[in-house]
């Protein structure tokens, strides 16, 4: 079985992020830029299947601007065997990345797909789902525990109330959460490695699909400040303070 | 162009968080928009429809009983919203597990793309959303024929779960799509009220330094009526479980009072629990950053000052 994790490149999460002055966006220019956290513990268990002898491949997938081709070699260094970049300079919503990702799904045939669940920039939480629905295909997103076995995956998810176990057919979808497991660090030899391993690139274009977004942003601006940093000396000032000038106790 | 809320609901009680997605079912009505029905889809459920009719403001309550939707699973439950969704111009689910995990699946379905997490509604296609953990807001207008939405509880007070009349109609359901099932849940059982929903909220962090230290917060909570949340460093310690987690990617709270113990205030935590009416931190580290949002910080050892908290409010009844 060949696992595929989607990768995508967002803003650092250790990076601070402004809003521009004209309000059309965040500042991206000259800011650090990482794969998404949650894309790492996809590729990570994606690793991990492979190491058990559940998957045979793993094969990163990227869509965006050429600079996702770090992103790839990025999860290329950690032990993923190939990448494909569907190279584009215009903007991606998740309904067309999705359509992106069954387009290459329908040509590389995994037998599990693999996403974060959702991405530290835009804060979605939407793809894995909407290529589930695309592909007709079950899905177990926010996983914290996967295991393989008889063409079925048993998936734990994280839920409002605690944990819940599902079982679901292969092929299928999988996103992930925090607890699903620890990503490895990529070693110097396989940083190396990785440089000489494969890099498909296809365009939107030829793939068919259309990208076009949905949905206009019309500004981005800063949040309301909230005016904090008050100190008490003492439990007892604090206590009077939350019953006499707060009143919330 | 009407309104569908997709209930959350165990099948036996209405979850509260569908009285937010229905509070802003109802701006949607005030700001032009149509009427508002309901789907309760469940197994023995007419209980939740009973209830859900009693709600101020709707139109209709749709029942759907099969036991394909025992377990909400989205594969079963996303062919019956999108053979509902012709009728309306607005799906509606709130932003929980639940509805993250369904909402999208019903989007792609329809060809169009979800609005995550609104926080605001400026008008019928034009809504407010946070992007990188709330350090934005991004105003977003939708082009999309059908506007399916999941919004988030703390930005739409609780509409009234009584005062209505609403028919209570039974539907037919779509049965299983037979690829998922449910095999169990480990939900933590508390006799606290629910994190997203309460008055008062007392989260801990890697400060606790163990799971038992929890104890110290409880005292205090049980005077209180407060639920116990925790930062991602104490859930990913072990010290307390997934579910306690408030955050970016965790829950989403804004309670009258939010009190943070030992929680150093990274900018995930932040994005959970800034928007509370009013915020307490006690950390020994006086440079935190939770103090930068605290509207009373006190510098100084939890262990201390805990017993201290829960000693000043036994005197004080």
């Amino acid at each position: 079985m060949k696992a595929l994790v989607a990768v995508k490149r967002v803003v650092d999460f250790n990076v601070k992020v402004r809003v521009k002055a004209d309000k059309s966006g965040v500042e991206t220019a000259g800011v650090k830029m990482s794969m998404n956290p949650f894309d790492e513990i996809g590729v990570e268990e994606a690793l991990r299947l492979k190491e058990k002898g559940a998957v045979e491949e793993v094969v990163a997938v990227s869509l965006g601007v050429a600079q996702c081709q770090e992103t790839i070699r990025t999860a290329l260094a950690m032990g993923a065997d190939r990448g494909i970049l569907v190279e584009t300079d215009a903007e991606l919503q998740p309904l067309a990345v999705a359509k992106l990702l069954k387009a290459v799904v329908l040509e590389e045939k995994p037998g599990l797909v693999i996403l974060g669940k959702q991405a530290i920039d835009d804060d979605c939480n939407q793809t894995g789902q909407m290529l589930a629905a695309l592909l007709g295909w079950p899905q177990a997103t926010f996983a914290s525990k996967l295991v393989i076995a008889d063409g079925h995956a048993e998936v734990t998810r994280e839920v409002d109330g605690g944990l819940e176990t599902i079982r679901i057919v292969l092929p299928a979808i999988l996103t992930t959460d925090l607890r699903l497991n620890e990503p490895r660090y990529a070693s110097l030899p396989n940083i190396m490695k990785a440089k000489r391993k494969p890099i498909a690139t296809v365009t939107p274009e030829s793939l068919g699909v259309d990208v076009a977004p949905r949905l206009k942003t019309l500004k981005v601006e800063e949040p309301p400040k909230r005016q904090g940093g008050k100190k008490v000396g003492s439990v007892a000032e604090l206590v009077d303070k939350l019953k006499n000038e707060a009143r919330v106790i | 162009m009407a309104v569908l809320v997709i209930a959350e609901h165990d099948n036996r009680a209405l979850k509260s968080a569908t009285l937010n997605a229905l509070a802003a079912a109802s701006e949607l009505k005030e700001k032009g928009g149509g009427e508002i029905d309901c789907l309760v889809a469940g197994k023995d459920c007419r209980g939740v429809a009973e209830s859900a009719a009693k709600v101020a403001g709707l139109k209709r309550v749709l029942l759907a009983e099969d036991a394909a939707y025992e377990h909400i699973l989205a594969e079963d439950l996303a062919p019956l919203v999108v053979r509902l969704a012709p009728s309306y111009g607005y799906l509606l689910a709130p932003t929980t597990t639940a509805g993250k995990n369904l909402m999208p699946r019903v989007a792609a379905l329809l060809d169009v793309m979800q609005i995550s997490d609104v926080s605001a509604i400026l008008s019928l296609d034009t809504f407010v959303r946070p992007i990188y953990a709330g350090n934005a807001l991004a105003t977003v207008q939708s082009s999309d024929p059908t506007k399916v939405l999941t919004v988030r509880g703390t930005a739409f007070p609780a509409v009234e779960a009584s005062g209505g009349a609403a028919a209570v109609e039974e539907i037919s359901a779509t049965g299983s799509a037979g690829v998922s099932e449910f095999l169990r849940a480990e939900l933590s059982k508390s006799e606290r009220p629910e994190l997203t929903s309460a008055r008062v909220v007392i989260s801990g962090g890697r400060g606790m330094q163990s799971g038992e230290n929890f104890q110290l917060l409880e005292k205090v909570a049980d005077r209180l009526g407060a639920a116990i949340g925790a930062s991602r460093a104490a859930v990913d310690a072990g010290f307390v479980p997934n579910e306690y987690q408030v955050g970016q990617t965790g829950k989403i709270v804004a309670p009258e009072l939010y009190i943070a113990v030992g929680i150093s205030g990274a900018i995930q935590h932040l994005a959970g629990m800034k928007d509370s009416k009013v915020i307490v931190a006690i950390n020994k580290d006086e440079e935190a950053p939770i103090f930068s949002v605290a509207d009373y910080g006190i510098v100084g050892d939890l262990f201390k000052i805990m017993p201290e908290l829960d000693a000043e409010l036994a005197r004080r009844g």
